[in-house]
């Protein structure tokens, strides 16, 4: 438990040092979302329409940039191979990463969210569901998201077909999320959207470390 | 405890290269590998480690096959890569290693002063030279309690300074009944050591 929390612990001093490695996220997630006012125009009607929706493809496309180097870095410097030896299983060495990187990207995005609601003149009724839908739907991007990092983590550039593999798979994820926010918006129940989320959530705890350990493996030989 | 390999066959890229491998490493010895570039003597360390899979063969404890769980606590592994972190300081480096190890983070200072680098232990690790990163590498050796020592051409970029230091803890290593397989393509200011010719 020990080895688990010092991994979770140094990425993320890792993530908030690198000279603000994690504070580019969340500038792009607040540029991309500011865009849609000046492109669709300000007019709120329109614009509280599609913003459930413009605010889960920005956290997506926030979380996708941020994915390549999950891995990359430490199997340039090695320190994936000393990861290996750790007296831990490497999927649990997966799991600590993968904490990290949702602590630094994922929940701080679901944070910032009703602010991002505000910009788009979101219907207030909507900021629980949406900040709950990105706090269940952001560690979805970042489990998935770690299978294919580990799958690319040799590859060079790695970054477009990381998001060829993963974008696919994020699909459920973008679809029952955006359904909760509008369905609150709309005043009918977000409940069973939530609760769908929910299990994405959980298959994705569950399977997801196995898939990408084994993806690391193949890469230390 | 010993260490052996049975048999061995390693194949990268579909060129066998080296087959029918035996080696013994006795408790309190170490063995050198020797042999030109391309002979196998990292892909052997590798597999030692459990990075790579033998194509053939086996690997064991006193010829007890172990759980690749249990080995990986037995080894500690020095590659050509130095796991620097340039973001951490030179002591936080080192104390994240030890960490993950389960050993005691008070270890770091005598560790660094091991390896001649006490001094920088605040130091962020980007402004090391490639001596030093290496020297910050093993020094993970000085506070590292795993029985069997990997260490990959540990000499690369250390001055001579460096490799007395380097071979002190080697010696008080061995003589407190560690295991050691070094591949290397210097000679090692070490007592009569079995080579292994690759």
């Amino acid at each position: 438990m020990n080895t688990f929390r010092a991994i979770v612990v140094r990425d993320m001093r890792l993530a908030l040092r690198n000279s603000g490695g994690t504070m580019w996220v969340w500038l792009f997630y607040l540029l991309t979302i500011t865009l849609f006012p000046l492109a669709v125009g300000p007019e709120s009607e329109t614009l509280s329409q599609i913003s459930g929706g413009v605010i889960w493809v920005a956290a997506l496309l926030a979380a996708l940039l941020s994915l390549d180097r999950l891995f990359q870095a430490d199997h340039e410097d090695g320190s994936l191979e000393l990861l290996a030896l750790a007296p831990i299983p490497l999927e649990l060495v997966v799991l600590a990463k993968v904490m990290a990187h949702w602590i630094t990207t994922g929940l701080p995005l679901a944070i910032l969210a009703p602010l991002m609601g505000m910009l788009l003149s979101m219907h207030p009724s909507g900021f629980p569901v949406l900040v709950l839908a990105l706090a269940l739907g952001t560690p979805v991007l970042s489990l998935i998201g770690a299978i294919g990092a580990a799958l690319t983590v040799g590859v060079r550039r790695g970054g477009v077909l990381l998001s060829l593999l993963v974008v696919p798979l994020y699909v459920p994820t973008l679809i029952f999320g955006t359904l909760a926010v509008d369905s609150a918006i709309g005043e009918l129940t977000s409940r069973p959207h939530l609760m769908l989320l929910t299990a994405v959530l959980l298959g994705s705890v569950t399977l997801a470390p196995w898939a990408a350990a084994a993806a690391l493996r193949l890469n230390l030989e | 405890m010993n260490f052996t390999g049975r048999n061995l066959t390693c194949v990268r890229g579909g060129r066998i290269v080296f087959e029918g491998l035996d080696f013994d490493v006795a408790e309190g010895t170490s063995l050198l590998l020797r042999g030109p570039n391309g002979s196998g003597k990292s892909s052997l360390l590798r597999m030692a480690a459990g990075f790579l899979a033998p194509e053939d063969g086996t690997f064991g404890w006193s010829n007890d096959v172990p759980d690749r769980g249990i080995h990986s606590q037995h080894i500690a592994y020095v590659g050509h890569l130095d796991a620097v972190k340039s973001a951490f300081s030179v002591a936080e480096n080192l104390q994240f290693w030890i960490r993950i190890g389960g050993g005691e983070e008070s270890a770091s200072l005598n560790a660094l002063e091991a390896m001649g680098i006490g001094h920088l232990a605040d130091l962020p690790a980007g402004f090391l030279s490639a001596g030093q990163r290496r020297r910050l590498n093993l020094a993970r050796l000085a506070a590292s309690t795993a029985p069997l020592w990997l260490l990959d051409e540990p000499t690369v970029s250390l001055d001579e300074e460096a490799v007395a230091q380097l071979m002190q803890l080697l010696r008080h290593h061995i003589s407190s009944g560690g295991l050691a397989m070094i591949a290397t393509h210097t000679d090692l200011p070490l007592k009569p050591t079995p080579l292994l010719m690759l």
